[in-house]
């Protein structure tokens, strides 16, 4: 009998089609599953309006379940409450890490103009003597950084509140 | 008239037409980490677009979704500001419409959120957390090029000239906006004009910039009256559609 809990485990191998080291419960875009009899009822968010891989999330979550025996799974996309960085696991910051992406600092990049950018260390060599190149990065959740002393370009995964 | 379908088509074409606006800068950016950014807050004006019309969809009970809205409709029939809808020019005239428009944009968030209406609340909360983002990019480069060189001022002031006029659209008010508001639904547009007029003073002071005394004011946004430009943004975001309707990526 499978429940609740055998399908959360089943999500975590369902991974951000932008970020792959990343599962969907790792990124806390995976918000609520619902089983009742044969039905499964499953909720995400997305990380920012426009997030091209919610499609693909929706696509890889049916399938992952249809995969496990779960005929009837509907996915439902909903917008409140807005995700937030906070949301983001301990592991998955972690995995981002030795990605080499920059984890959220616990700072939203002031909004006060010209404000000092946000201290992020480099994710290769830990140094905090790095630069915001671009608060727009290679995706809508990253921003673009280089590391002064190894000279190493990365992406911040930027916070978000 | 369905009043709530009216005011969030008007939030929705704002946001659709801005983002159609700054994708044509996809591949023309001044430098590869621009044309990042202007892509990127394409991609979610885009997505705010698409969670305004859904809703819209929704409250109007026809069955068109966010793509029929989006793509199947005539010029008369969307509702955005004047100023979203004009051209790109130069980067300073780019940057100029984007500061105006998300230095709007991110007080009427910041009450919309709060809405009666928990759906419009919910795109809001969202969409807000974007703008502060786009609203800090927009008004760092206007004071940037108007603080910049004798070139760069220029352009930026002339790009204040030729957009002032659109300004005075972006908050038109009439039975909609006061229905709305009626019902908890819409916010006071005189507290987001304070806000928006706060925020320009400070900035176009910093990039040592002036609004231009001629006070020629143009509306019809939110009518449907649009400017000659409107018909050719529409060609284009509209021709996959009407050349193979119902096509799908
Ligand atoms: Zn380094």
């Amino acid at each position: 009998m499978v429940t609740e809990k055998d399908i959360w485990e089943y999500l975590e191998e369902v991974s951000d089609p932008e970020i792959p080291v990343l599962s969907i419960v790792d990124l806390g875009v995976l918000r609520a599953v619902k089983l009742d009899d044969e039905n499964c009822h499953v909720t995400i968010t997305p990380t920012y309006s426009g997030c091209p891989a919610m499609k693909m999330i929706e696509v890889q979550i049916i399938e992952k379940l249809q995969e496990k025996g779960l005929k009837n799974v509907t996915v439902d996309l909903v917008l409140s409450p807005a995700w937030t960085t906070d949301w983001l696991s301990e592991s998955g910051r972690n995995k981002l890490r030795e990605y080499g992406i920059a984890p959220p600092e616990n700072e939203v990049d002031k909004s006060v103009l010209f404000a000092e950018p946000t201290v992020v260390p480099c994710p290769k060599c830990h140094s905090k003597n790095t630069k915001m190149v671009s608060q727009f990065g290679s995706t809508a959740c990253k921003a673009h950084y280089t590391c002064n002393d190894c000279l190493e370009p990365f992406d911040y995964f930027k916070c978000l509140k | 008239m369905n009043t709530l379908f009216e005011y969030t088509i008007r939030l929705a074409d704002d946001s659709l037409i801005l983002g159609h606006r700054m994708s044509e800068w996809c591949g023309h950016g001044p430098i590869l980490e621009e044309d990042i950014a202007l892509t990127n807050i394409a991609l979610d004006l885009v997505g705010q677009a698409t969670s305004f019309l859904a809703y819209a969809g929704e409250t109007e009970g026809k069955k068109r979704d966010a793509d029929a809205l989006a793509f199947l409709r005539f010029d008369r029939e969307y509702k955005n500001a004047l100023l979203v809808e004009q051209p790109n020019g130069d980067f300073g005239m780019t940057m100029m419409r984007q500061f105006l428009f998300d230095a709007f944009r991110k007080p009427l968030f910041e009450r919309l959120q709060h809405s009666s209406d928990k759906q419009l609340a919910a795109i809001a909360e969202k969409s807000l957390k974007e703008t502060k983002y786009h609203l800090k990019h927009s008004s760092e480069w206007v004071i940037r090029l108007g603080d910049g060189t004798e070139e760069s001022n220029g352009r930026i002031q002339d790009a204040l000239n030729t957009l002032w006029r659109y300004t005075p659209d972006l908050f038109y008010a009439d039975e909609v906006d006061q229905e709305m508001q009626q019902q908890g639904i819409a916010p006071d547009m005189a507290a987001v004009y304070a806000d928006w007029n706060a925020t320009v003073q400070h900035v176009f002071q910093e990039a040592t910039i002036e609004i231009p005394s001629n006070n020629w004011k143009q509306t019809g946004g939110r009518k449907g009256l649009h400017s000659e430009h409107m018909g050719h943004i529409l060609a284009e975001l509209q021709y996959m559609q009407r050349a193979y309707p119902n096509m799908e990526w």
